[in-house]
């Protein structure tokens, strides 16, 4: 079978089976628990009745991610540079980058709110400590994993320390980079969402899902809140879509990961 | 400025009294002397560890001597622009196609657009490949990465080539072709050659001159003129004389391995 329909098949088959398995699981609960487990028709009504509520909040968060996750990236790709420049500079640090991803975020949450208050701010800033690690991680180790010979000649070839950075080793780290740029996509949206939950705004219609989530729960409406839920996981599969759309623009003219396979 | 008509010319390579070593213990090379005229193809055999790949590494300039001398037309190593290397590996930079691997190192030194172009496409049509000017490396063979990375120290059109071992990696098939362009490249663009070898029939098939390397301090035991006129092709290899010349070398080496034997890595 063309292995490219396949591809998009097996997904969809399997999304047909889960639905009807819970749908089935849905049945077989008693009457007064089934609320629990909303079924299709209930998760239908929910994102109709919330839905420009919903659109709302994951625009906001949308937003929110992508801030914070930019961000990350900017910074992540500006410290990968220096720390694979200076082994001294690389020891020196690395400790207090494992520290930012060891943040926990419902403790800093009440200090950042207190610093630069609920909302858009807090939300980037949260979102970019959670996306920043991998991103960073991978980087530095792409810049670092240059071939030796390749390395010798660039020596020999007498090239600038310039040179050497951004002919050689900035390419040989893009494999890398999008490694951690995919693992940072995913984290992402689940982080602006969490952040939201945590440090969101509550004022004046400005909250992201998560505040969102909040509310529902808080008026114990089940079905808005796994509505709430998929909504995330499509933000999270939009960002991560997009990712992988420019890995493949940016490798797979070259990289063996994209190379054709040998049947 | 007047040169006198008697003058010798000085030789391209000049090497006096070299010696390096890592860390304490045995040299990799002692006390190498050595001159190497232009034009000459010399081949570099031995047993593993003599120091014959140090020995182009130090020419590179890549790895600082210990002590002794080393000039290359006049220049210390590391600071002439006459000198290509070629290594074991291709070594070609795989997110770059083809034509723009080969110019990288012009790239490397400033060279002008144009020129840069020109030279890179000339390279590329010595080593017959202009047609794969547009591809990645991924998608050629193991002969062909190798004929782009020779043609990338080509485009530096040097006046000395070092090569590490270039076909090694490869089969005797292909070996024997990229051998034969190698020649045939030659007669066209006048470069010397100092090539690393294990396999004494390439090394007879390719040289003008063999040095003989032992190992535990590395040093030359033998340096052999090899007789054969250019240019030579596939008929070489059934020439009588060049068989002769292949089993005399095989000897040669083969006494130089066995006298380097138990005894001296006992000691």
């Amino acid at each position: 079978m063309n292995p490219r329909l396949l591809r998009w098949l097996l997904p969809a088959l399997l999304a047909v089976g889960f639905v009807v398995g819970w749908q089935v699981l849905h049945g077989q609960l008693s009457p007064s628990r089934r609320f629990l487990l909303p079924d299709l028709a209930g998760l239908i009504a929910a994102f109709r009745e919330h839905g420009a509520v919903l659109a709302r909040a994951a625009g906001y968060t949308a937003v929110a991610a992508l801030g914070g996750f930019g961000l990350a990236v900017v910074v992540a790709v500006g410290a990968s540079v220096l720390l694979a420049s200076s082994e001294l500079v690389r020891t020196a640090l690395y400790p207090y980058l494992m520290v930012l991803q060891m943040v926990p975020v419902i403790v800093i949450a009440p200090i950042l709110i207190l610093w630069v208050g609920p909302g858009w701010p807090s939300v980037i800033i949260v979102t970019f400590l959670i996306s920043f690690f991998p991103l960073v991680v991978n980087t530095t180790q792409g810049l670092l994993s240059v071939e030796r010979a390749q390395v010798d000649l660039f020596r020999m070839a007498r090239a600038s320390g310039l040179q050497a950075m951004f002919l050689l080793r900035v390419p040989a780290a893009l494999p890398y980079f999008f490694t951690g740029l995919r693992i940072s996509a995913i984290l992402a949206p689940i982080g602006a969402l969490t952040a939201d939950y945590i440090v969101g705004s509550t004022s004046g219609g400005r909250s992201g899902l998560g505040i969102t989530a909040l509310l529902f729960s808080a008026r114990n409406e089940i079905p808005a809140l796994y509505a709430t839920a998929i909504t995330g996981c499509l933000l999270g599969f939009a960002l991560v879509g997009v990712v992988s759309g420019l890995a493949w623009l940016a490798l797979h003219r070259w990289h063996d990961s994209y190379s054709p396979s040998d049947k | 400025m007047i040169v006198p008509p008697t003058a010798p010319v000085a030789p391209l390579i000049q090497i006096q009294a070299l010696t390096k070593r890592f860390g304490a213990g045995v040299p990799v090379l002692d006390g190498l002397t050595l001159d190497v005229a232009a034009g000459e193809f010399v081949s570099l055999i031995g047993p593993s560890g003599c120091g014959k790949s140090t020995l182009l590494r130090l020419l590179s300039g890549l790895t600082p001597a210990s002590c002794g001398n080393i000039t290359i037309a006049g220049r210390p190593p590391g600071e002439t622009d006459d000198l290509a290397y070629v290594f074991q590996d291709p070594t070609l930079l795989p997110w770059l196609k083809v034509a723009a691997n080969v110019e990288t190192l012009l790239r490397l030194r400033r060279m002008p657009a144009a020129e840069r172009i020109r030279r890179g496409a000339a390279a590329l049509e010595l080593v017959r490949l202009t047609d794969k000017a547009r591809a990645y490396p991924r998608q050629l063979s193991g002969g062909q990465r190798m004929r782009v990375s020779l043609a990338r120290a080509l485009a530096l059109e040097p006046r000395l080539i070092l090569l590490d071992e270039p076909f090694g990696a490869l089969d005797e098939m292909t070996r024997d072709h990229l051998g034969e362009e190698l020649l045939a490249i030659r007669e066209r663009q006048q470069w010397t050659a100092l090539f690393v070898t294990h396999s004494v029939a390439e090394a007879v098939f390719l040289s003008s001159r063999i040095l003989i390397f032992a190992a535990h301090p590395g040093r030359v035991v033998h340096d052999l003129p090899i007789e054969l006129p250019y240019p030579r092709n596939q008929d070489t290899r059934r020439d009588p004389a060049y068989l002769g010349l292949v089993s005399e070398v095989s000897a040669k080496l083969r006494a130089v391995e066995e006298s380097a034997g138990p005894v001296s890595t006992a000691a």
